[in-house]
C-alpha cells in the first residue's frame, strides 16, 4: 500500500525509478519517491532497510546503477548544491584530533562564512560548555551533536540527517526536534532518518522503507488513522506486518 | 575569503599539533638515523657518499607513510564524505595536504641537515639552501605518491603494504646500493621511470657542489612527477563510492 503525498511546492527531493547495488546486495530495484519543499520528513524503517543509501543517493555520495535523483531542480551531486545542502552522515565525520571548535570552524571556513558562526551552531546544539575540548574526548552523544553542529553551518535550504539523535537522551532528543521543526518554519526541508518510532510524531511527512522498498509515504495523523493503532510504533509493526503480508 | 587549499592545510597542521609524539618522531627520527648511518661508516668516506643520499630517503618514505594514513583515515572516519560535500573542489584538498606536508618536510629536513653537518661533520660542498630545496620538492613528491595510491587502499592493511610495494623498489633501484650506471641494464632503464631516483640524484649532485642544469634536470623531473601524482589523485579521488 503506497500512496503519494501532494506537496504545495515542487518537491525539494526526487527519486525515480532508482537502482543501487552496494558490494552484491541489490538495496533499491526502481525506487521513486519525493519529498515536500518546506517540510520535516521522517525517512523509517528496520536497520538495512536502505535509509543511508537513499541519504547518501541525496547528497551525492552513492554511486547508482539507474534512475534519477533531482535536488532542487538540479541532479544530486551538482556542485552548486554543495553550498545549498548539508549532510550529516551516520559516521560523525568529526576529526577526533581537534578540538569541537576547531572542527566547525574548518567547516565553516570551507563554506565561506563568518567566523560568528562557530559559536552560533555550537550553542544551538547545546556544546558551548565542550567547545575547547578535544572531539575525541567526547562522549557519543556529545560527538553526534559536533556532526550535527557542522551540518548547521551558513543557510542550508535541504538538511539531510541519518540518525542524529541516535546516543542522546530524552530531553536533548526533544531540544534538537524543537530545533528541527523551527528550521523548518524558517523554510528550510529537512530529512532525518530515524530508528526511534516516536519521534515520527515530531514529522510532517513520513517515508517507511522496508527492504529498499517505499512501503508507505503518510503523515503521523493519516499513518494512525490507516493502521487503527494508538501510536507509531504500533503503527509501523502493522504496517510492515501488512507489507509482509501482501508479499507472501 | 581565504583560499580553501590554505584552510585544508591549516587544518591539518592544527591536527598534527595535537599530536606531538608525531610531530617529534617526525623531526627527530630522520635525524638520528643519519647519525646511525655516519656512526656505522665512521672509519672511511662511505658516508660522505651515503650520506646526502640517505637524506634524499626520508622526506619521501615518511610523508609517503603520513599522507596514506592520513588520508585513509579521514576516508574511514566519514570526514572525507563531508569534505566532499561541502563547498570546494577535490584540487583544494588535495593542494591542502600537499602544502601541509611540505611545511612539515622544510622542517624535517632543517633538522636533518644541521644534524648531518654539525653534529655527523658530514662535508657538504653546496649549499644548505640549496639542499633544504631539493628536499621540500622530494617530500611534495612522497606526499603526492601517497594521495595517489591511498585511493587504492581500503583498509589500513592494504595502505601500510603500498610502503613496500611502490617505495622499496624505488629505494633499491634508486642509486644508493649501487650506481644507477652499473645496474644491468633494464633494471637502469626501470629506474629511470622511478621519481626517487631523480630525488637521490639531485641531492648527491648538491652535496657535491653542483649547481646549474645538473641539479635542475632532477628537480624538474621531480616536480613533473609530483604535478602528475596530485593531477591523478584529485581525478581518481571518487565522490560517489559504491
Ligand atoms: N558499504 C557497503 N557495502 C556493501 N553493502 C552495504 C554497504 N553498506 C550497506 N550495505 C547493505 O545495503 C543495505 C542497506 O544498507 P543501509 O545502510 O542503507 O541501511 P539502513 O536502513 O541505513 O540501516 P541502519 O538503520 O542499520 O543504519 C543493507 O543490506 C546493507 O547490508
Ligand atoms: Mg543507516
Amino acid at each position: 500500500m503506497t500512496e503519494t503525498v501532494q506537496p504545495a511546492r515542487p518537491p525539494i527531493v526526487s527519486v525515480r525509478g532508482l537502482k543501487v547495488k552496494r558490494g552484491r546486495v541489490q538495496v533499491f530495484d526502481g525506487l521513486d519517491l519525493t519529498v515536500g519543499s518546506g517540510r520535516l520528513t521522517g525517512l523509517l524503517g528496520p536497520s538495512g532497510s536502505g535509509k543511508s543509501t537513499l541519504i547518501r543517493a541525496i547528497v551525492g555520495l552513492q554511486r547508482i546503477q539507474a534512475g534519477q535523483v533531482e535536488v532542487a531542480g538540479l541532479p544530486a551531486g551538482h556542485p552548486d548544491l554543495r553550498h545549498r545542502l548539508a549532510y550529516s552522515s551516520q559516521a560523525d565525520g568529526v576529526y577526533l584530533d581537534l578540538t569541537v571548535a576547531q572542527n566547525v570552524a574548518y567547516f565553516t571556513r570551507l563554506a565561506g562564512r563568518p567566523a560568528s558562526e562557530v559559536e552560533r551552531v555550537i550553542e544551538a546544539v547545546d556544546l558551548s560548555g565542550q567547545a575547547q575540548r578535544l572531539a575525541g574526548r567526547l562522549s557519543g552523544g556529545q560527538l553526534r551533536r559536533v556532526s550535527l553542529a557542522v551540518a548547521l553551518i551558513g543557510a542550508p535550504q535541504l538538511i539531510v540527517l541519518d540518525e542524529p539523535t541516535v546516543g542522546l537522551d530524552p530531553v536533548l532528543r526533544v531540544r534538537l526536534w524543537d530545533l528541527f521543526t523551527r528550521l523548518t518554519a524558517q523554510g528550510v526541508s529537512l530529512i532525518v532518518s530515524s530508528h526511534v518510532m516516536d519521534e515520527a510524531s515530531r514529522c510532517d511527512d513520513l517515508l517507511l522503507l522496508r527492504q529498499g522498498r517505499l512501503v508507505a509515504a503518510t503523515d503521523p495523523v493519516r499513518l494512525l488513522a490507516q493502521t487503527g493503532q494508538p501510536d507509531a510504533e504500533r503503527a509501523f509493526l502493522e504496517l510492515i506486518r501488512r507489507d509482509q503480508a501482501a508479499a507472501r | 575569503m581565504r583560499p580553501r587549499w590554505l584552510v585544508t592545510a591549516g587544518r591539518i597542521l592544527t591536527q598534527l599539533s595535537h599530536d606531538r609524539r608525531t610531530v617529534a618522531l617526525l623531526l627527530v627520527v630522520p635525524a638520528l638515523l643519519v647519525g646511525l648511518f655516519a656512526w656505522l661508516y665512521q672509519s672511511d668516506q662511505v658516508f660522505q657518499r651515503i650520506g646526502p643520499m640517505v637524506m634524499a630517503l626520508f622526506p619521501f618514505i615518511l610523508m609517503f607513510l603520513v599522507t596514506s594514513v592520513a588520508t585513509l583515515r579521514e576516508r574511514r572516519s566519514g570526514t572525507l564524505e563531508r569534505v566532499l560535500t561541502a563547498p570546494g573542489s577535490k584540487a583544494d584538498l588535495i593542494c591542502g595536504y600537499a602544502l601541509a606536508f611540505s611545511l612539515v618536510a622544510v622542517l624535517q629536513t632543517g633538522v636533518t641537515v644541521g644534524f648531518s653537518v654539525w653534529v655527523c661533520r658530514l662535508e657538504l660542498a653546496g649549499s644548505v639552501l640549496q639542499l633544504l630545496g631539493v628536499a621540500v620538492v622530494d617530500a611534495v613528491l612522497g606526499t603526492a605518491l601517497g594521495l595517489l595510491v591511498s585511493a587504492f587502499a581500503r583498509t589500513e592493511f592494504q595502505a601500510v603494504q603500498f610502503l613496500p610495494v611502490f617505495v622499496f623498489p624505488q629505494i633499491i633501484l634508486g642509486g644508493v646500493f649501487m650506481p644507477r650506471q652499473q645496474m644491468p641494464r633494464a633494471l637502469e632503464l626501470i629506474s629511470d621511470f622511478m621519481p626517487l631516483s631523480y630525488a637521490i640524484d639531485g641531492v648527491s649532485q648538491v652535496a657535491a657542489g653542483q649547481g646549474g642544469w645538473v641539479v635542475g634536470r632532477p628537480l624538474l623531473i621531480m616536480a613533473a612527477f609530483a604535478v602528475g601524482c596530485l593531477v591523478a589523485a584529485s581525478a581518481t579521488l571518487p565522490r560517489r563510492t559504491p
